[in-house]
């Protein structure tokens, strides 16, 4: 017997151990896969001889082994054979190789089940101990059905350390076999008052779990936690204490005004910043969750938005990026508070750490004010010439945006400064966001009246020099569309048409995106109609004739919307400069006629607004309805469909006999209407207040004329007008029907 | 709950994982990599806070690591978690191995991975923390390791022996007494 031992160790002094697989692994980089699949091929070998010191050293090795990527489940067997080895040493390495490759799925659990309820009772607690942290990595249902009364056992042991891991363990068990919840629980509630420290730490983290998924179940514990927490001195506990009680506000006001008080005096006392961090972050959860009932906390505001100053003043990073992430949560409802610590929030969008600073960057759109605005705005815009790397930059000039119209540019005083920093904006190479800046310009543009003539100039600028914009990588493009449409829409503010006209009819233009180019043609026609009004007829011809040249460029175009527009507009030109040369100037007005009247912008929901004159019924028919003619009922049909239901009902019934108005009617009604807008505050008066949209009768009937898609039921392709040219549509739609209605007369 | 616990060195290479969620070897491969790459190219002195890779975790989870030397302690934790009471909790982990191994260095990682994740099962089990508090952490261990040597008894006195003698590394020393190469140098001495 001796000798054969004698003889086994000898025999070992040939095998490898754990050291000598990783020296070999580091000798061996060169062709480390070779070596360690040769290793492999040795560990079989070893696992199929008896002894069983030997497998658990080849156990120990696959272990390793699985940490750089290699599968070891082919080993489940011998794995769960050095596990039930009664040697504590073998166990060891058993129960670790298992807690690394073993999972809830692996089959071969169902030969456990014996094994660990043994080694849970042993009278060793550390046998127990390598069992609970096994399990606690791989438990199944199955497992956690069969071995919760074991487990639950545990939970009155005599000796802490096993009632400490029991307790964790219940969480799993409660996670793979809820069922166990029930019985379990009381128990576990013991534990938080457990005499040993851990044991109540563990308690806590568990039910904390526990609530995250469903907090109003413990609620009842409340009084338990709260006594805790005035009495424990456990950071760690408090912590977790702490971070229950801000999930549990939100669904109990009254605790949170009477943890409002305990939490101050842990910020005062504490010299964890730790604790310290989460005192703030829970008083701030309190602050939101009783706001609406109880506004005069403003002690706790104060001292909240202090001590935060104090952690994002200090030199460590962490603390700056948590203090910058607590602010943003007092942001939502104390902005004023957040707002006098301007200053330091400005010195950290200058921090050498990126998190920091985009961290900054979230609390800053909630420091501006109309007298801050252009500063702040200003000092991002010389960051994103510095700073490296598109992502940030990107996350910059949106923040620029954000800022600039939040609120619909409620802080905005000066529209042309706003102007010239989107064109700024335009600069920026590889950016991502050429469609957001092309619709803020194109909002400013058709809002702001004002300022529409130097907008309208600093466009024809973007287009003239459009080269710099189509960079490969840039997706500042897009904003072509935005400064093509307004330079066209608005062609009598442009300082020099012909300029702009030329610029858009260049050699480069086909290249420009398809949605692009549609909108170009479109817009030069539009120039070309301003020209034409005051050009002599020399002029007018050869101006014809070099758009006629060079608008095939855009009829050879593969885009079906380019290519139709630019055979259009090809023929209309060609149409007008016939007729100039035959001295028919008529063409010009006619030409005219075609994008006369304003374009003027309405608010998505300035329909609704408009409340119907007394005595207008909009449902009812003016002229009998048409005998079952089939194309115009069709028609009907077809447009109301279309049109959402934003006219009131209500007086639908009882007008039902309605009786056309004589002229003189018409004109009282609309006195009457005009006196009624006047005094209606919810009616968008026309008035100098460029901010504001106005919305004139006298435009209607010009306006349908603009919209190149009035079809009902077409979707627009042009992706950019698809808000605002949407509601007037609607809007112009229903207009459409009353002029209908009234011609029909 | 902490989801996975990674040390990995400077060139990304794995010196301790632990995952306490299920992972496929070869996704947690990736899961490493991809940590190593996000947390390799911060400096030193910013934040030890990254939002979650998007492999592992999702938006509740944050990644909070140190970098000590040569080597990164990464957790990837859920937003149960205190971000500082993890910092803690790396410190108080790293200072036990300090005293397990008397003055830890990369290669006590990486030739005594196993007594490492011993120490590491101590402080955390199951993806919850299980002790903080290092005097009893490093109680437990000392405990379980007097077991270890008692088993190893008389027996063990053999298998010790046979270490000592593998430490001596003869077989590599033989390996690497590279004799000089002489046919060549013979070649070269051209009569």
């Amino acid at each position: 017997m001796a000798l054969k031992k004698v003889r086994g160790n000898l025999e070992r002094m040939f095998d490898k151990n754990l050291t000598d697989l990783v020296r070999g692994i580091r000798n061996n980089k060169d062709n480390e896969g070779k070596y360690i699949a040769q290793c492999i091929e040795e560990i079989k070998q070893e696992l199929r001889q008896e002894n069983i010191s030997v497998k658990a050293t080849a156990v120990a090795k696959l272990t390793y082994l699985e940490m750089l990527g290699y599968d070891i489940s082919w080993a489940g067997f011998n794995i769960i054979e050095v596990m039930s080895c009664s040697k504590f040493t073998y166990k060891r390495i058993g129960y670790l190789a298992s807690s690394q490759s073993f999972h809830a799925d692996t089959e071969l659990l169902m030969l456990t089940t014996n094994m660990i309820r043994k080694d849970l009772n042993s009278q060793n607690q550390y046998d127990a101990g390598l069992a609970l942290s096994a399990l606690s990595c791989f438990i199944s249902g199955d497992l956690a059905r069969d071995l919760a009364n074991d487990i639950m056992t545990l939970l009155t042991s005599t000796k802490p350390y096993l009632r400490k891991k029991a307790v964790l363990m219940m969480y799993k068990v409660f996670l793979r076999f809820p069922e166990a919840l029930k019985p379990a629980f009381p128990r576990l509630k013991e534990k938080l008052e457990d005499p040993d420290q851990g044991v109540q730490s563990a308690a806590v983290n568990v039910i904390c779990e526990l609530a995250r998924k469903n907090p109003k179940n413990y609620l009842s514990l409340a009084p338990i936690f709260f006594k805790l927490m005035t009495t424990s001195t456990n950071n760690w506990m408090l912590i977790k204490i702490i971070k229950l009680f801000g999930a549990l506000t939100p669904l109990e006001p009254r605790l949170g005004k009477k943890l409002i008080e305990p939490l101050t005096n842990l910020i005062h006392s504490t010299s964890a910043m730790s604790l310290l961090y989460e005192c703030i972050n829970t008083v701030i959860a309190v602050l939101i969750s009783i706001s609406s009932s109880l506004p005069n906390h403003n002690a706790s505001v104060q001292l909240c938005v202090q001590k935060l100053r104090i952690l994002i003043e200090d030199s460590d990073q962490n603390l700056k990026y948590l203090g910058l992430l607590a602010m943003s949560k007092i942001l939502k409802t104390h902005p004023k508070t957040v707002q006098s610590h301007k200053d330091l929030i400005m010195q950290c969008l200058d921090d050498k750490d990126e998190s920091i600073r985009l961290r900054a960057l979230d609390l800053l759109y909630g420091m501006v004010s109309k007298k801050t605005l252009m500063e702040i705005v200003k000092k991002l815009m010389l960051h994103m010439d510095k700073a490296e790397g598109t992502l940030y930059r990107d996350e910059l000039l949106s923040k620029i945006i954000d800022i600039c119209s939040q609120n619909n540019y409620q802080f905005i005083t000066n529209f042309e400064w706003y102007v010239s920093v989107l064109v700024e904006l335009t600069r920026m190479d590889g950016s991502q966001h050429g469609q957001l800046v092309a619709h803020q310009m194109l909002d400013v543009a058709i809002r702001v009246q004002a300022i529409r003539r130097f907008a309208v100039n600093q466009m024809a600028i973007l287009l003239e020099n459009a080269h710099i914009l189509t960079q490969p990588s840039s997706k500042m493009v897009d904003v072509l569309y935005a400064a093509a449409w307004i330079c066209g829409e608005y062609a009598t503010d442009l300082a020099n048409p012909e300029i702009t006209l030329l610029a858009m009819l260049g050699s480069k233009v086909n290249s420009l995106p398809n949605h692009i180019q549609s909108v170009y043609v479109q817009n030069i026609l539009k120039i070309l109609n301003i020209i034409l009004k005051g050009a002599s007829q020399e002029h007018a011809v050869q101006l014809c004739e070099t758009i006629c040249d060079k608008l095939p460029q855009f009829i050879s175009s593969g885009d079906l919307e380019v290519q139709e527009r630019a055979s259009s507009a090809f023929q209309l030109v060609t149409l007008i400069k016939e007729e100039i040369v035959n001295e028919n100037l008529e063409i010009l007005n006619e030409f005219d006629m075609l994008f006369g009247g304003e374009l003027n912008p309405v608010a998505p929901k300035a329909q609704r607004k408009v409340q119907v004159p007394e005595g207008l019924d909009l449902n009812a028919w003016i002229n009998d309805p048409p005998s079952t003619s089939s194309a115009e009922s069709e028609d009907e049909h077809f447009e109301d469909d279309n049109i959402p239901n934003i006219f009131l009902k209500a007086d639908q019934e009882k007008d039902k006999k309605y009786e056309e108005p004589s002229e003189e009617d018409l004109e009282k009604i609309r006195e009457a209407r005009r006196l009624q807008q006047e005094n209606n505050p919810n009616y968008l008066k026309p008035d100098n207040n460029t901010r504001k949209m106005n919305e004139t009768d006298s435009l209607i009937n010009n306006v349908d004329l603009l919209l190149p898609h009035s079809i009902p039921g077409l979707v627009s392709p042009d992706k950019y007008l698809t808000q605002k040219p949407k509601k007037n549509k609607v809007k112009t739609k229903t207009k459409k029907k009353k002029r209908k209605k009234s011609t029909e007369k | 709950m902490i989801k996975a616990i990674l040390v990995f060195n400077n060139h990304g290479k794995p010196r301790l994982s632990k995952f306490y969620h299920y992972f496929a070897e070869d996704m947690q491969q990736q899961i490493i990599k991809e940590t190593f790459q996000l947390v390799s190219k911060r400096d030193d002195n910013v934040c030890n806070f990254l939002e979650g890779g998007s492999l592992i975790g999702g938006s509740d989870y944050k990644l909070i690591y140190r970098h000590y030397a040569t080597l990164y302690f990464v957790f990837c934790v859920d937003s149960s978690e205190s971000e500082l009471g993890i910092l803690d909790l790396i410190q108080v982990f790293v200072e036990t191995l300090d005293k397990c191994f008397e003055n830890v260095c990369e290669l006590d990682l990486i030739f005594h991975v196993d007594k490492v994740h011993y120490i590491l099962n101590e402080l955390v089990m199951g993806g919850m923390v299980l002790e903080t508090n290092m005097n009893e952490i490093l109680t437990r261990i000392e405990e379980q390791n007097k077991l270890e040597k008692q088993e190893s008894g008389i027996s063990g006195a053999s298998s010790r022996a046979v270490s000592a003698v593998k430490s001596m590394n003869i077989p590599q020393q033989l390996k690497e007494m590279k004799l000089p190469d002489i046919p060549q140098a013979i070649k070269e001495l051209k009569f």
